[in-house]
């Protein structure tokens, strides 16, 4: 019993980190149209800075976490105002192509600039303990990092829902073309949310390093398991992806747990069972065509 | 039509002779294209001509490798035998996987067909047992012919020659075909060829089953020239690299994925012995062909020839890409 709760709350807090990466590639591709491949390069990135950042510069966890995400949102902005902002009469495919383009480039730098050995980075001290909850002893940092998927997914619900920035995020969900001609500056908006993509995929490399490490391929690994949670949870509902995370991070926690060997095959299979029995995705709209 | 059998003839006695002009460097380097050249002509079925674009073709590759190198292990190393085992296994995980792919359309299909890859490769990575793991499957036997055993790189180069020769031809009829206008029509309005009555599935299906067992073809010959299969083989690097030849040659021709697996596997070979950060002038090159050359180098040389006639306009390569982008 206690072993299956500790495995709930790793599967809940892995879960969590795939929720922050996957929201900044559903949003982007929900509002550019542009399925970013570069998005895992990104993750990567920021927790490779971060690893910089906290073994040589500043040894402070807390600075690696609002630094790393910042560096990470300047390298989408460049590539959003020099590379995808020149292609926009090329298409979407082209735009996805060059974006895994960019993935093949980042794998290479960052293995140049950091080596290909496996590091880490260590848990803050204010975070590397253990509470002991009606008898159950939990590692602090994964109950944070709970507790921090669950802030961001209320903050991105609140955005959303509730600000004129979201009304304008949810209308070029359905309409790209129409919200330009209502007036809103489409540029600026595809800037914005591209970077605000970055952001969220720097946070979770940060966030994310000390439960997963980081190895050379960490990027595809973390963009497949995001690609799937977008497939299972569906475009355009923060509830979708939220729900979809917490199933893909629990179920590969326990896959990896019960049975070693079938940890991938368990969540391609209920991708799979999914899209028969809901092509758009759990919570998700009608699919948009490619 | 006289003229396409007389290039098919000068190209069959150039192939013929090359062994006799070229050093054994480059005849393998020649082998190796040629292997490439048909898995990249086996995405560009479903990539060029039916217009979905897959990012994990390395599944068939690395699964008709496997399964070529597998039976030539425990049952036997006879060509036709590996050929056909490789072959029929292919089909059968494309047709599997194309059950799941063909519910979804664009860039969803991408990131399925990515998906799928991902699992075949975390399969043959962890069963050890039958594909040796993360240290491949080493010593497989040679291929064996009608009781020869080709153990020579120039009979290995003539075979695989003649087997390029054959899909490329049969290949080429396809494109041609009824079928394989359909193909194209549903690339340009899929929603029109529903409405005109066509049951659109069923051709994509077609389409990427034919493509999955060229793709095992192609893998299973790999394995004939190579003698080793890494896991590499099936990694995602693998879909990207063939994903990429495709689109620098020239996606919806013939000759153009041809041309880009020359391009990629010289540049290649030149490269390494500069420097390691091989996917980096991959993906910058790549980069350059998406922005400035989307037609590929077919599309470069159509152009080019285009403008040498003085005839003006752009090829029809650059007007369909243009169509398509707008």
């Amino acid at each position: 019993m206690e072993i299956i709760i500790a495995q709930l709350i790793n599967g809940v807090s892995y879960g969590m980190l795939l929720f922050v990466i996957t929201c900044g590639l559903a949003l982007v591709f929900g509002i550019l149209g542009v399925l970013n491949l570069a998005h895992g390069s990104l993750y990567m990135i920021g927790s490779y800075v971060a690893y910089s950042l906290t073994t040589t510069f500043t040894q402070s966890f807390w600075t690696a976490l609002i630094v790393a995400p910042l560096a990470v949102a300047v390298i989408a902005l460049v590539i959003e105002r020099t590379l995808l902002r020149v292609t926009y009469q090329l298409g979407h495919l082209s735009q996805v192509l060059l974006t895994f383009g960019l993935a093949y480039v980042f794998h290479d730098l960052t293995k140049w600039i950091w080596g290909s050995n496996v590091l880490s980075i260590r848990v803050p001290d204010l975070l590397s303990g253990s509470v002991t909850i009606v008898g159950q002893t939990f590692p602090l940092y994964r109950l944070v990092v709970i507790g921090v998927g669950i802030i961001i997914a209320a903050g991105l619900w609140w955005i959303q829902n509730k600000t004129r920035w979201g009304a304008i995020i949810r209308a070029g969900l359905s309409d790209r073309e129409m919200i330009g001609a209502l007036g809103v500056n489409i540029n600026l908006v595809f800037t914005t949310i591209f970077v605000l993509g970055g952001i969220l995929a720097g946070f979770g490399g940060v966030v994310a390093s000390p439960i997963l490490g980081l190895y050379p391929d960490m990027e595809f690994q973390t963009l497949i398991l995001a690609l799937i949670v977008l497939v299972i949870g569906g475009l355009g509902s923060i509830a979708g992806t939220f729900t979809a995370s917490v199933l893909v991070g629990v179920l590969e926690t326990f896959g990896r747990y019960l049975f070693p060997e079938l940890s991938m095959f368990l969540i391609f299979g209920l991708m799979a069972m999914i899209l028969v029995w809901r092509p758009s995705g759990l919570l998700g709209k009608q699919v948009v065509e490619g | 039509m006289k003229n396409v059998y007389l290039q098919f003839a000068i190209v069959l006695l150039l192939f013929a002779a090359a062994p006799f002009f070229i050093s054994s460097f480059h005849i393998t380097l020649l082998t190796e294209i040629l292997i490439l050249a048909i898995f990249a002509l086996s995405l560009n079925v479903i990539v060029g001509y039916t217009g979905m674009v897959s990012l994990g073709h390395a599944a068939f590759f690395g699964t008709g490798a496997y399964a070529a190198g597998i039976i030539a292990q425990h049952v036997s190393a006879n060509m036709l035998f590996t050929l056909f085992g490789a072959v029929i296994i292919s089909v059968l995980l494309a047709g599997l996987i194309g059950l799941f792919c063909m519910k979804v359309s664009g860039f969803y299909f991408l990131m399925l067909t990515l998906a799928f890859s991902q699992m075949v490769y975390s399969f043959v990575y962890q069963s050890t047992e039958w594909t040796g793991g993360s240290n491949g499957l080493s010593g497989i036997p040679r291929p064996v012919l009608f009781g020869w055993e080709i153990s020579n790189m120039v009979w290995l180069f003539y075979v695989i020659a003649a087997l390029f020769m054959l899909l490329y031809a049969g290949l080429r009829i396809l494109v041609g075909s009824p079928f394989g206008k359909i193909l194209v029509g549903i690339r340009e309005n899929e929603t029109r060829l529903k409405s005109m009555g066509y049951n659109t599935n069923i051709y994509k299906y077609l389409a990427f089953v034919i493509s999955g067992a060229l793709g095992g073809v192609s893998g299973s010959l790999y394995t004939y020239f190579n003698g080793f299969i890494a896991p590499s083989d099936v990694y995602w690097t693998m879909s990207g690299t063939v994903l990429i030849m495709v689109l620098i040659g020239g996606s919806g021709t013939m000759i153009g994925p041809v041309l880009g697996a020359a391009m990629i596997v010289l540049l290649e070979t030149t490269i390494a012995s500069y420097t390691d950060m091989w996917m980096l002038i991959l993906g910058s090159v790549f980069i350059l062909f998406v922005i400035f050359f989307p037609s590929g180098l077919y599309g470069i040389w159509q152009d080019l020839s285009v403008r040498f006639q003085k005839r003006g306009g752009p090829s029809e390569v650059t007007k369909l890409n243009k169509k398509r982008a707008s």
